[in-house]
């Protein structure tokens, strides 16, 4: 079984849409939305929930106020500037470290679970996806990725998938390093902008720090094809195979105004591409699934 | 007064709202908070020098004293210390720096070091101030670079803040003890519904806000529809413009370039003003 994650830094550049056309291309792989933070796949997938569990992140911080005598020891002590001046605890600055609750000499403080998100296990059209919503305010996405990750796979192995698609998060941070550790490949989907080819190179850069291959897709590239060209050659002297290179396209949007799927407008200069795309991905993946795209 | 330009979705021109926004108002500082991947610096034309690297304090274990008793691999909450037989590991990029496991250490054996996990860096241009943080690549951990960040934050003049993507940690440092909050919306239904994220997490803070519908004419009228029904006022409606798109592309800021978006930002300005107040 092989996992690939798309990402691309820089948001907007069209991660989900491209993963939704690859579910449906593909119709025998497992789907994993790991942008957790703010989940867009199932707006294209319309998933059914087969089953729901309840996400725990960390723990939170709360105070019997009769019992604190204001010494101040919990504010001294945290370092995420979660207790304010009056000894207020902020549950949305708390990061559960529990360091407030240790000091406290009159155990006024003590660590409680909390109640962050929801995991689920859905059925699409296109085979099973596993996904979750974290609560506005919420922390722990990092964790939350991992979840939806091992559930991914979990289900990948009981169904005989030979891949998961993993939709993943915009940055470089926590959720993303989350959500490309231990994948086959990374897909990074970018723009022919500055800012898409700036953040491009720090996405590839943590593909490269935790030993992930990656590949690269250029959308939207005729906005500025000066800029796709300048993409493409930096690609090319990193070593980093272009396996899509597709065109700004009004279908894409109108498609999902329409609620449609971008499978149902054949004409699409961007389906086009997006197909021959996922064909270079499967082959760099090494998955043979004989001739899907007839 | 401080003013955070933020979205649930990325992509929906946050950057473009906070950079002409600040550069249309002139006197103003614009820190960039999106330090995952902060892009500001891009539409300006000046060198950043570094103003302070941000580091975690992360534990270093004196094995001469330690007991190997565990407690502090115990109290961890983030899995960044095991301890087995008579070797502790410290996984450094786990750690938070919450300095627990030193507390809690019996044996006096644990103290702490920093690690660089980014950087502030600042530059000006004019009247117009940027400072923004960056995360070094690799690091995992975005929310004390943007706390550091915001230190620099000078209240008595006009910020604009530019929050990341997403409604998780760092979008929640960056609009912490924020003044008004402009979210960027574009209107289909991924804009809507990071939309409605969004808001649900604003409401949690008590923070106001209201909407910019960037690209109004793609898409349909969900935005607007939504922001009526809900109360929401609708600051600013940009137009999609090839002609923003191939600036954007090549790092100009538009209202540098053309008078009728001068003005649109402008309009923007003044409506915040007005709102906020």
């Amino acid at each position: 079984m092989r996992q690939l994650a798309i990402v691309s830094g820089k948001g907007g550049t069209g991660k989900t849409s491209i993963a939704a056309v690859f579910a449906e291309l593909s119709k025998r792989s497992v789907l994993a939305d790991c942008d957790v933070d703010a989940p867009n796949l199932h707006i294209f997938l319309h998933p059914v929930v087969i089953s729901r569990e309840t996400f725990k992140g960390l723990k939170v911080a709360t105070k019997d106020e009769d019992k604190c005598v204001k010494c101040g020891l919990c504010a001294q002590n945290c370092r995420f500037d979660a207790i304010n001046k009056d000894f207020e605890i902020d549950p949305l600055a708390c990061e559960g470290c529990g360091v407030c609750s240790y000091v406290c000499p009159e155990k006024a403080v003590t660590m409680v679970d909390r109640d962050s998100g929801e995991v689920f296990i859905s059925k699409t059209r296109f085979g099973l996806m596993a996904h979750a919503r974290l609560d506005p305010g919420e922390e722990t996405t990092g964790k939350l990725v991992t979840v939806v990750r091992n559930n991914a796979k979990k289900i990948a192995e009981e169904n005989d998938a030979d891949l998961v698609i993993i939709d993943g998060p915009p940055g470089i941070g926590c959720p993303v390093i989350a959500t490309i550790g231990g994948t086959d490949l990374v897909l990074a989907v970018t723009e022919p902008t500055l800012t898409g080819l700036h953040d491009l190179t720090r996405v590839l850069g943590v593909a490269d720090h935790f030993g992930v291959p990656s590949v690269v897709c250029i959308n939207k590239a005729d906005i500025n094809p000066t800029m796709t060209e300048r993409i493409s050659k930096y690609c090319e002297e990193n070593g980093k195979p272009v396996v899509g290179v597709i065109p700004y396209d009004k279908t894409v949007v109108k498609a999902l105004v329409e609620g449609k799927s971008l499978l149902s407008y054949p004409k699409s200069p961007a389906l086009r591409e997006i197909r021959g795309m996922w064909i270079r991905v499967l082959d760099v993946l090494g998955l043979n699934r004989g001739s899907p795209i007839a | 007064m401080i003013v955070s330009v933020a979205s649930g979705k990325g992509g929906t021109g946050k950057t473009t709202v906070a950079t002409n926004l600040a550069l249309v108002v002139g006197d103003a500082q614009l820190v960039d908070c999106d330090v995952e991947e902060p892009n500001c610096h891009i539409f300006f034309d000046v060198p950043l020098r570094k103003v302070a690297d941000v580091c975690v304090q992360v534990p270093v274990v004196d094995l001469g004293r330690c007991s190997f008793c565990g407690r502090c691999a115990e109290f961890c909450q983030y899995n960044a210390i095991a301890v087995f037989g008579e070797k502790v590991m410290i996984f450094e990029e786990l750690c938070h720096g919450c300095g627990g496991c030193k507390l809690v250490c019996p044996d006096k054996a644990i103290h702490e070091k920093p690690r660089r996990i980014g950087v502030v860096e600042r530059g000006a241009d004019d009247g117009l101030e940027l400072v923004q943080g960056r995360l070094d690549v690799g690091e995992p951990i975005a929310s004390p670079i943007i706390r550091e960040t915001k230190r620099f934050i000078d209240r008595n003049r006009f910020v604009v803040v530019d929050a990341p993507p997403g409604a998780g940690c760092p979008a929640i440092a960056a609009i912490r003890d924020t003044d008004y909050c402009v979210l960027v919306a574009e209107p289909t239904p991924l804009g809507l519904h990071d939309l409605k994220l969004f808001v649900e997490l604003l409401r949690v803070f008590s923070t106001p806000f209201g909407v910019v519908i960037n690209r109004c004419d793609i898409g349909s009228d969900v935005i607007e529809a939504y922001c009526h029904e809900n109360g929401i006022p609708v600051l600013s409606r940009l137009p999609h413009d090839r002609e923003v798109m191939e600036l954007y592309s090549r790092g100009v800021p538009i209202s540098k370039k053309s008078s009728a978006w001068r003005k649109k930002f402008l309009e923007l300005y003044e409506n915040v003003l007005g709102v906020a107040r």
